[in-house]
């Protein structure tokens, strides 16, 4: 091998940021559109409705047990027999990994929810709070202290998921370095790149999760 | 929508075979990269537990190194870059020397990975056992190696069964990214049908049952070796 050039790195800056803004932005929008998703399903999860509940409950299991390539796939080919015409591999991503974020997302807020003791709910009706209030003002904070680590360690991960949009062609960081690197004859460099840029960006994200969790812990 | 239904497509030669035959490789990847991560991460997991600052440290960097970057990013520096760097014959074995190179370095690199996961359970599965039992192993005269090996390692495995089941299944799921470098398992089968009779979604839906049968049936066993192994004393056990 000869050595590292750092040329070949300045030069493709331009390029590698392109993907790195198309990585971003589906990590964004897979979270918050997984976030609501999530809601939606542990509310549907929670509900007194046996069917509803049955249904958001298959739900979940079957996307958590599916890998996530091969969910891309499914949606890379689903969603424009959806639509009924081609939509790009995009959109087809943001779909797939927003309905796979749900799931977990799910199930996330669901143990952060039941995980509030039955006593707690008890003492809140028993001075006069309404079911609402109770949600609002005894349940809800103490479970959101609880899922908020998980949370934000989920999108770590999707952070790091997205990159399997490679296997669709879609041009995230990773997609944009294998291509330049291999223009350049210098995939070696650019991958070294891309690995030490997402350990940095995940580790330093690691560090702060841990300093909120300890910090809502106490 | 418009979508021309034809199953028929799954139950034909040489399409049937194919995807038989991804069920093998998905299987045998999970499988041998299994054995890397439980026999590793074991040894991590201890070595973040005992008292030897740099042991602990440099089972923290690997566990902190190999969470940190992308599952897809490790087997691309695996399969590409580490021949290169290495000294020539040793790049060119595994290039070209080695039998099935696709194969090994897929399941090299998603042990290696997964060894950090099963090394975080298997230190909080110690941590949990407690500083007491080894005191009181250390008391009655054990080395600190036998403390491990007949108490703090038996009791850690017993209790974190749940989590190394979802493990498993993670290492099952993630067998589907050696389809990057080549190794023709179940989904990369999958998608090899879709493109030669352009029936996507049947080919996804085969796929799809099969991860989820195959799910199903280790969970399901995986709950039955969890509640013949279960502690006395713990909540679990009382649970049941």
């Amino acid at each position: 091998m000869d050595s590292f050039d750092f040329g070949a790195v300045i030069a493709a800056l331009p390029i590698l940021w392109q993907g790195m803004e198309v990585t971003l932005l589906l990590t964004v929008i897979g979270t918050a559109g997984g976030l609501f998703g999530g809601i939606l399903l542990a509310l549907m999860r929670m509900s007194k409705s046996r069917s509803l509940s049955v249904l958001a409950a298959s739900y979940v299991d079957l996307l958590r047990s599916l890998p996530l390539v091969l969910l891309i796939f499914w949606f890379y080919f689903l969603v424009p027999i959806i639509v009924g015409h081609p939509v790009g591999g995009f959109y087809s991503a943001v779909v797939g990994f927003i309905m796979f974020e749900a799931a977990y997302f799910c199930e996330i807020i669901r143990s952060g929810i039941q995980g509030v003791r039955r006593s707690q709910v008890m003492a809140g009706l028993a001075t006069g709070l309404t079911e609402v209030q109770c949600m609002r003002f005894v349940i809800l904070p103490q479970a959101v202290r609880a899922m908020l680590p998980l949370l934000l360690l989920q999108c770590i991960n999707l952070f790091k998921s997205t990159s399997l949009v490679y296997v669709i062609g879609l041009r995230d960081f990773l997609t944009a370095a294998d291509l330049i690197g291999g223009r350049d004859g210098r995939l070696i460099e650019m991958y070294l790149l891309v690995a030490m840029v997402f350990f940095v960006i995940c580790w330093a994200a690691s560090l702060a999760v841990g300093r909120i969790a300890r910090r809502t812990a106490s | 929508m418009r979508y021309d239904w034809d199953w028929s497509v799954l139950f034909t030669d040489p399409y049937w075979s194919w995807l038989l035959s991804g069920i093998g490789l998905t299987l045998l990847v999970s499988a041998a990269s299994w054995v890397i991560a439980l026999v590793l991460g074991s040894a991590i997991g201890v070595m973040r537990t005992v008292n030897n600052r740099l042991m602990r440290t440099f089972a923290a960097c690997y566990v902190e190194l190999f969470r940190n970057i992308p599952l897809l990013v490790q087997i691309f520096l695996f399969y590409f870059v580490l021949p290169e760097v290495l000294p020539t014959p040793m790049g060119t074995w595994l290039k070209r020397g080695m039998p099935y190179p696709e194969f090994w370095i897929a399941v090299v690199s998603l042990g290696l990975y997964t060894a950090c996961r099963v090394a975080e359970q298997v230190k909080a599965g110690i941590n949990a056992a407690g500083r007491g039992q080894m005191n009181a192993g250390l008391a009655t005269g054990l080395t600190p190696v036998q403390v491990y090996r007949f108490i703090l390692l038996p009791v850690a495995f017993r209790t974190t069964i749940p989590a190394m089941t979802s493990e498993f299944m993670n290492v099952f799921k993630n067998s589907s990214l050696a389809l990057t470098i080549g190794v023709l398992e179940l989904t990369a089968r999958a998608r090899q049908v879709s493109e030669y009779t352009y029936h996507s979604l049947e080919a996804f839906a085969a796929a799809s049952a099969i991860y989820v049968i195959i799910s199903f049936i280790v969970v399901t066993l995986m709950r039955q070796v969890e509640n013949r192994a279960k502690v006395q004393g713990t909540l679990a056990a009382e649970a049941h």
